[in-house]
């Protein structure tokens, strides 16, 4: 769907899901820290209450991932997250090397975002890595603490209860970093506001490579 | 004569080594009270109806001989603290009356036991609750049974074993109807109900002590014992769940724990067999997380000057 130089680019379904993944991420971050930095997190709430408030945004975000999963599965937005592998190293770089130079030169972008490609090289890996791989871990290892008596009690000499929380809070740190990478390259358009309009409007507007 | 002292130290040395081996808490069966009172029914012979007879032991008067054995006090026999008269059967009522010792009885004010600090326990108990309501009628050996005590806290270096064994000895009052109306007259609170306010309750009980929260801890003190009333008991979470937990100051003081810490960080590491939200942070992680997040916002600082220096001529 285009309409001038403005294509249709997030359907609401995804609009939905990313508004509540990005609420749910942000409070899972801030009462996240808040548990685990070890100091008294009372100036934001207290233990407790970051307890329960992680807990239940985890739950929405899981429940809200499968609305991802799915709606990749039956909507044409999951060929979006498919890695050609022509060139698989070579793309990215190419993309890296536009955002640390050639965007400081004059240079156009790579890879122009059109109807047929939503995500740059560089962004869909991040994207397929986040969503397919660090989300799913963060997933299975946060149920995990909510049920510890699933865990195994012994990985070695260590408690498997201190591994899996080392491995969520891992991927957690891993989440955090790229929504800051996410939320800083999104001011990179025309303004930049550009692109979070478009996230909540659905359209986004096309300034190289007009289809 | 020579011969005739010769019968005799032979008989004295055969007496005396069966003796020993009568009174040793190795063998049970063979021991003159454990026969009985390691079982739970014992049988004797009825003097007036001349004939054996077989009845059931008390179940609170049954000794675990194991956790005997393993007691700090498996060097005595039971007659070296109860009367002698109980080497008879039927044991006469009058010596069920009689006093018995303490812990410091025999340990206060003895330089060997110094190091226990019996004298500063003592004075951090009167304090507690326990004495506070129910005076020198709650003597130690409601929660220390000398029959089996072992200084677990001490020697133990798994922490689990620690919680387990300081836990039952509250639990075995407060968990049990008999023995905590014995002592309150009270029917004791339902402890499951009355921690209903903890998340993970199962989780806590077994890595925690009951005293983690219970009691105010004192630095000087292994054990700390003044156990406080109810209403003063602890419900911060933060108190454990923080770098600077209180765990570290009761729980995990103790230099049996401490000495399976390995030195650096992978020793650390290796060496948790346990996990307390806010309190086990891996410092090498913890370091390597502050590097990538200031070299993130060091290289996004910079990415946004270059956009801003480059901005001009693109918009002229």
């Amino acid at each position: 769907m285009t309409n001038n130089n403005k294509v249709y680019f997030y359907p609401m379904w995804l609009r939905i899901w990313h508004g509540i993944n990005a609420l749910g991420i942000i409070v899972l971050i801030i009462t996240g820290l808040s548990m685990q930095s070890g100091i008294d997190s009372g100036f934001i709430m207290s233990f407790d209450k970051a307890v329960d408030a992680h807990n239940i945004s985890g739950i929405i975000v899981t429940l809200n991932y499968f609305l991802f999963l799915i709606g990749n599965l039956v909507t044409s937005n999951g060929k979006f997250y498919l890695v050609k592998p022509r060139a698989f190293i070579k793309r990215p770089i190419k993309q890296a090397k536009y955002y640390s130079w050639g965007m400081f030169h004059g240079e156009s972008a790579p890879y122009p975002l059109s109807e047929k490609r939503k995500f740059n090289p560089l962004q869909k890996y991040f994207y397929i890595l986040v969503m397919y791989l660090a989300v799913p871990g963060a997933i299975i290892t946060g149920f995990a603490l909510l049920f510890p008596e699933l865990i195994i009690e012994k990985v070695y000499s260590l408690s498997g209860i201190f591994v899996t929380a080392v491995f969520h809070s891992i991927i957690g740190f891993v989440i955090s970093i790229f929504l800051i990478i996410h939320l800083y390259v999104a001011t990179i358009g025309k303004s930049p506001l550009e692109n979070f309009k478009s996230i909540i409007s659905g359209w986004h507007h096309i300034h190289h490579g007009k289809k | 004569m020579m011969r005739n002292r010769l019968i005799l130290i032979v008989f004295v040395c055969c007496f005396g080594w069966l003796g020993a081996r009568a009174q040793s808490y190795e063998n049970a069966q063979e021991h003159q009270c454990l026969k009985c009172h390691s079982n739970q029914t014992y049988t004797f012979h009825n003097d007036l109806m001349e004939r054996q007879e077989s009845r059931l032991m008390n179940p609170y008067f049954v000794l675990d001989t194991i956790a005997l054995k393993a007691g700090v006090h498996h060097v005595f026999d039971c007659i070296d603290c109860h009367s002698y008269e109980y080497t008879t059967y039927p044991h006469s009522a009058n010596i069920k009356l009689e006093p018995l010792a303490t812990c410091l009885d025999c340990h206060g004010g003895d330089e060997s036991f110094a190091k226990y600090q019996f004298e500063r326990i003592d004075e951090e108990y009167q304090k507690s609750v326990h004495y506070q309501t129910y005076g020198d009628a709650f003597t130690c050996s409601k929660c220390h049974s000398q029959h089996t005590y072992t200084a677990t806290a001490r020697t133990s270096s798994n922490v689990q074993e620690i919680v387990e064994y300081s836990n039952n000895m509250c639990l075995s009052c407060h968990n049990s109807m008999q023995e905590y109306k014995l002592v309150s007259g009270k029917d004791n609170p339902e402890l499951v109900e009355v921690h209903n306010w903890l998340p993970n309750q199962k989780l806590h009980f077994e890595n925690v002590r009951c005293i983690e929260c219970h009691t105010q801890v004192e630095d000087s003190l292994m054990v700390s014992h003044n156990i406080l009333p109810k209403e003063q008991a602890l419900r911060k979470c933060v108190e454990c769940h923080s770098s600077n937990s209180r765990l570290i100051a009761s729980l995990y003081k103790y230099e049996n724990l401490q000495s399976r810490k390995g030195n650096g960080i992978l020793g650390t590491m290796v060496s948790n067999d346990s996990y307390v939200i806010g309190t086990h942070q891996v410092p090498l992680l913890k370091t390597l997380s502050y590097i990538i997040f200031i070299g993130l916002i060091v290289v996004i600082i910079i990415h946004t000057i270059f956009r801003i220096l480059n901005r001009k001529p693109d918009d002229k």
